[in-house]
C-alpha cells in the first residue's frame, strides 16, 4: 500500500463572528490515495467547500484553521507561511472551480494563461511550454488544440472552458486536484463529458482528486470512495457503492432516499388519458430581435439578427395532470413558460385556456390572471425582501380584488400558510427570516392564493438541497390532489420530471423534439436527442 | 455558505424593544466601531440642533434692527464692546453678534439644503424609476437629458435658473420668492445623480422574479414601481442624498457668496462669508472665520456620515 497523497487530520475551521464562533469544519479526517477520486457530498453549508479551501490555504478572512493537520505526501502544509503555500498551489495542488467563466482571465488567450502557469512551475522555455499546453488541451478533450490555443476564453462554450480550466489545473503535474462543484454550472450532456475527462486524467496520471459536489449522481459515476458531510462533520465514509446501496447513518439514509432517480417508477395519480385539455399550446413561436441599433444598420450595413428562441411548439396539458418540459439551457423552455403566463408576448401561435386565447386581450387576459400562476426558480428573488410574508401571499387576492377586506385576506393567508405546512404566525415575518425551502413554500402559497387551476413551475426545486427538494415536490403533489391543479413543470432535472409528470415534452434549441407519456419517453426514447440526454444524466442508479 | 451559521441560540430569548433591536443591528454595530463616524454624527447633531433651536439659544436677535447698535461694531471675539455687551465670537461691522448670525445663518443654509435635496430626489427618483422600468426610447430621452445636465457645472445651471426666475418674477415679490427660487435652482442642478443611480438599480430589480410575479397577477405598473421597486432601490439613494445634502449646502453658500442667493435680510452662511471677506484684510478676521469654519464642519460631518452609510449599506464591503 502506497502512502496517501493527502491526509487531513482532525481539521477544524472556525469563523469568529459578531455573535460567537461559527465552526464551519469540525474535526474532519480523511486520506486520498494516488489515482483515487474521493467524492465529498453534503448539502449547502455542510462545510465541504470549506474543507477544500482549508487544504489549499485559501480560507476567507476572518476564518482560520483552529486545529488539525494537513499533510501533502507526508509533508505538513497547513502551517506553512503564505508565500510557501502559494508555491504549492498550482504546482502540487491543482484547482477546478464551479464557474469556468470567472476562473479564466478574459483579457488573455488561454495559451498565454497556460504557458505562464507552466513556466512558473516547470523549467521550460516558451516553445516547450507551448507544446506542453497544446498536449494538455488535447488531453482535456479540446479539438484541434493547435489553433484553439490562441483563442480567448469567451470564444469557448461553458463545457470547453471548463476543460481549459482542467488543463490549467493539470499544467504543473500536480499530485492533488481539488475540484469544487466542477460540473454544477453545466448542462448534463456537457457534464458527462467533463466527468469522463476528469476520470481519465486521474487514471492516466495517478493524481488524487478531491471532488466536492452536492450531486450524488456525479459522485456515483466518478468517485471510488466518498465521504458524506453534514454541519461541518463527517457523517459517513466508505466506498461509493456501499454508501449508496447500504447507507448506515440515518442522515445518509434520508439523503439517499430523497434523491429522485430517472429509473424510479413512482406513483402518479391516474388522469384519464381522454381528459379534456385545460391548456392548449398551438404553434407557439417567439423570436428575439438582437439586431444592432437602427443607426448601425443604416451606416455600417449591419444585418438584422433574429434568434428563434421557440419555434412552432404545440402541446396539450390535460386537466389535473402535470406536463413536464425538459431540455438543456437555451432550449427555450423558460421562454415557453413566460409566454404561457403572459410575461412575454408570442411572435406567433396561441395559448388557449379552455378555448380562450390568453393573448387576445379582454376576457382572456382577465381569465389568465386569475387562473394561471407561476412558481419561480430562485426563492430569494421571487419574494420582495421588503414585504411581510402576509402581504406577499395576499398580493394576488388584492390585485384581483378577490377579498372584501383585510380580515378576510388575513384569514385566507393563515389558511394558505397551513396548507403549505408553515406556521400562520409566519405572516408577520420578512422573507429573509426563512430558509430556501420555506421561502419556496411561501411562493407556492402566493401562487395558490388566487385559487388558480394552472400553475407554471419553472425549475421550482433546482435552487434547493435534495432533502428540501423532496419536501417541496411532495407538497406540490398533495396540493395537486387536493385542488385538482394542473402543472407545467419545467426542469433540467430529468429525475424530478420522471417523478412528477404524467406527460413530458423534450425541447432542444427551441424545438419540441419529442413528447408523450412519461414512461414511454423515459423507457423507450425515440428521438436521438432524448436518448443522448437520458444516457448523460449522472444517476445514483448507475453506481457500479 | 448560504445557510445560517449554527450558533448557540441567544441566551435571552425574550423579545427586546424595537429601539434595542435597532441599536443591535449590523448598521449600528458598524457605527459604533467607527470613531470618525461617531464624531461626525455628534458634530452634525450639535450643528443641526443649534440651528433648529436658534431663536432660543442665540444671545441676540441679529435681525432686529432696534437691538443693534453701531457702537458695538468690530468687537473682537470673547470680549465686551464699549457698550458693555459681551460677544463670544465677536461682532461684525453693524454690531451684530457673529455667533447669533451663524446660528440663524445655518438655519437658512440647512433649510435650503434639505429642501433642495428633497426636490432633487423627487425629480431624480421619479425620472430614474420611469427610465429604468419602461426602458427603450423613454429611457434614452431621460438619460440623455441627464447627461447634458451633468456636462454643465451644477453652479452654472443654478445661476441660469436663478437668472431666468429673476426675469419672470415681478420685482416686488423677488424678495419673498428668492429662497424658493434658490431651492428650485439647486434642486434642478442635482437631480441627475439620483436619476442615474435609481435607473441602474431599477433595471436590476425589474428583472427579479417578484416583479414578474406581480406582473402575472396584473398589478398596475405604477403600483409595482412604488410599492415593489422603490423600497428596494432606496439604499443607494439615501447614500447620495447625504452627500448631496452637503453639496447643496455648499452650492447655496457659493450662490450666496456670489450675491445671487438668499436676500441680505435672511443671511445664510454663504452671505456671512461674503460679508466677512470684506474685512479680512483689515484685521477683523473673526467675521469671516467663524461662519467659514461652521460651513466646513457642517459639510464635512454630513459627508463623513454619507461615506459611512455607503460602506455600511454596501454588502460587498462587509
Amino acid at each position: 500500500m502506497s502512502e496517501p497523497i493527502v491526509s487531513v487530520r482532525n481539521l477544524v475551521v472556525e469563523f469568529p463572528l459578531r455573535r460567537g464562533l461559527f465552526t464551519a469544519v469540525n474535526g474532519v479526517s480523511f486520506d486520498i490515495m494516488p489515482g483515487e477520486i474521493l467524492g465529498v457530498v453534503g448539502e449547502s453549508g455542510a462545510g465541504k467547500s470549506m474543507t477544500g479551501s482549508a487544504i489549499i490555504g485559501l480560507i476567507d478572512r476572518p476564518g482560520r484553521i483552529a486545529s488539525g493537520e494537513v499533510y501533502l505526501s507526508g509533508q505538513r502544509i497547513d502551517n506553512l507561511p503564505p508565500d510557501e503555500m502559494a508555491k504549492l498551489r498550482g504546482k502540487r495542488i491543482g484547482m477546478v472551480f464551479q464557474d469556468p467563466l470567472t476562473s479564466l482571465n478574459p483579457l488573455y488567450t488561454i495559451g498565454e494563461q497556460l504557458i505562464e502557469t507552466i513556466r512558473r512551475h516547470l523549467p521550460m522555455n516558451e516553445a516547450q511550454a507551448r507544446q506542453r499546453a497544446i498536449d494538455l488541451l488535447a488531453e482535456a478533450g479540446i479539438p484541434s488544440p493547435e489553433t484553439r490555443i490562441d483563442s480567448y476564453p469567451h470564444q469557448f462554450s461553458g463545457g470547453m472552458r471548463q476543460r481549459v480550466v482542467i488543463a490549467l489545473a493539470l499544467s504543473a503535474e500536480p499530485d492533488l486536484i481539488i475540484a469544487d462543484e466542477p460540473t454544477s454550472a453545466l448542462d448534463v450532456s456537457v457534464q458527462a463529458q467533463i466527468i469522463r475527462v476528469l476520470k481519465q486524467l486521474c487514471e492516466s496520471r495517478g493524481a488524487a482528486v478531491m471532488l466536492v459536489t452536492h450531486d450524488m449522481g456525479v459522485i456515483a459515476e466518478t468517485a471510488t470512495r466518498m465521504i458524506v458531510m453534514n454541519k461541518g462533520k463527517i457523517v459517513e465514509t466508505g466506498s461509493v457503492g456501499d454508501i449508496i446501496k447500504r447507507p448506515q447513518e440515518e442522515y445518509t439514509i434520508n439523503l439517499i432516499n430523497s434523491i429522485p432517480s430517472i429509473k424510479d417508477e413512482t406513483r402518479r395519480h391516474d388522469v384519464p388519458p381522454a381528459a379534456t385539455p385545460l391548456v392548449q399550446v398551438k404553434n407557439l413561436t417567439r423570436d428575439f430581435d438582437l439586431s444592432p441599433g437602427m443607426l448601425d444598420r443604416m451606416l455600417k450595413g449591419s444585418k438584422r439578427t433574429v434568434v428563434k428562441a421557440v419555434q412552432d411548439v404545440s402541446f396539450n396539458i390535460r386537466k389535473g395532470s402535470t406536463y413536464g418540459l425538459v431540455g438543456e439551457s437555451g432550449s427555450g423552455k423558460s421562454t415557453c413558460a413566460r409566454m404561457l403566463v403572459g410575461l412575454i408576448k408570442p411572435t406567433n401561435g396561441q395559448v388557449l385556456l379552455e378555448g380562450d386565447d390568453i393573448w387576445a386581450g379582454g376576457s382572456g387576459t382577465q381569465q389568465r390572471r386569475q387562473r394561471v400562476q407561476m412558481i419561480f426558480q430562485d426563492p430569494y428573488a421571487s419574494l420582495n425582501p421588503r414585504w411581510r410574508v402576509g402581504d406577499i401571499i395576499a398580493e394576488p387576492m388584492r390585485a384581483l380584488k378577490l377579498v372584501a377586506n383585510k380580515r378576510e385576506a388575513e384569514e385566507r393567508v393563515a389558511d394558505l400558510l397551513e396548507k403549505v405546512r408553515l406556521d400562520p404566525i409566519s405572516m408577520r415575518k420578512f422573507p429573509h427570516e426563512f430558509s430556501g425551502g420555506q421561502r419556496q413554500r411561501i411562493a407556492i402559497a402566493r401562487a395558490l392564493s388566487s385559487q388558480p387551476e394552472f400553475i407554471v413551475c419553472d425549475e421550482p426545486t433546482s435552487a434547493l438541497d435534495v432533502s428540501v427538494q423532496a419536501q417541496v415536490l411532495d407538497l406540490m403533489r398533495s396540493l395537486q390532489d387536493e385542488y385538482g391543479l394542473t402543472y407545467l413543470l419545467i426542469s433540467h432535472n430529468l429525475a424530478v420530471v420522471r417523478q412528477m409528470a404524467d406527460d413530458v415534452g423534450v425541447m432542444s434549441k427551441g424545438v419540441l423534439v419529442e413528447q408523450g407519456q412519461v414512461d414511454d419517453i423515459f423507457d423507450n426514447p425515440q428521438a436521438e436527442y432524448t436518448q443522448m440526454l437520458l444516457n448523460a444524466v449522472p444517476d445514483i442508479s448507475k453506481v457500479n | 455558505m448560504t445557510t445560517q451559521p449554527n450558533l448557540a441560540p441567544p441566551a435571552a430569548a425574550k423579545p427586546r424593544s424595537r429601539l434595542y433591536r435597532m441599536w443591535d443591528s449590523d448598521i449600528f454595530f458598524s457605527f459604533r466601531r467607527s470613531p470618525v463616524t461617531i464624531v461626525a454624527a455628534i458634530v452634525a447633531v450639535l450643528l443641526i440642533g443649534a440651528a433648529l433651536l436658534a431663536p432660543w439659544i442665540a444671545p441676540y436677535n441679529p435681525f432686529d434692527p432696534s437691538s443693534l447698535n453701531l457702537m458695538d461694531g468690530f468687537t473682537p471675539p470673547n470680549s465686551q464692546s464699549m457698550m458693555g455687551n459681551y460677544f463670544l465670537m465677536g461682532s461684525d461691522h453693524q454690531g451684530r453678534d457673529v455667533f447669533s448670525t451663524i446660528l440663524y445663518g445655518s438655519r437658512v443654509s440647512l433649510f435650503v439644503g434639505v429642501l433642495a435635496t428633497a426636490f432633487a430626489m423627487l425629480i431624480g427618483i421619479s425620472l430614474g424609476l420611469t427610465a429604468g422600468y419602461v426602458g427603450g426610447k423613454t429611457d434614452a430621452v431621460i438619460m440623455r437629458v441627464a447627461d447634458i445636465q451633468l456636462s454643465f457645472p451644477a453652479i452654472l445651471i443654478a445661476l441660469l435658473i436663478f437668472g431666468i426666475a429673476r426675469g419672470i418674477i415681478p420685482p416686488s415679490k423677488q424678495e419673498n420668492m428668492a429662497l424658493w427660487v434658490l431651492i428650485i435652482a439647486i434642486g434642478l442642478s442635482n437631480w441627475a445623480q439620483f436619476a442615474r443611480t435609481v435607473r441602474g438599480a431599477t433595471m436590476v430589480e425589474r428583472q427579479k422574479d417578484y416583479v414578474s410575479a406581480a406582473r402575472i397577477m396584473g398589478v398596475h405598473p405604477l403600483f409595482i414601481l412604488v410599492r415593489h421597486v422603490l423600497p428596494n432601490v432606496m439604499a443607494p439613494v439615501l447614500v447620495i442624498a447625504t452627500i448631496g445634502l452637503a453639496l447643496a449646502i455648499i452650492e447655496e453658500a457659493t450662490l450666496s457668496f456670489l450675491g445671487v442667493g438668499v436676500p441680505p435680510t435672511q443671511p445664510s452662511l454663504g452671505t456671512l462669508i461674503r460679508i466677512g471677506q470684506q474685512f479680512l484684510f483689515s484685521g477683523e478676521w473673526w467675521i469671516l472665520f467663524f461662519p467659514a469654519i461652521t460651513l466646513i464642519l457642517l459639510a464635512l460631518a454630513v459627508n463623513l456620515l454619507g461615506d459611512w452609510l455607503r460602506d455600511a449599506l454596501n454588502p460587498r464591503l462587509r
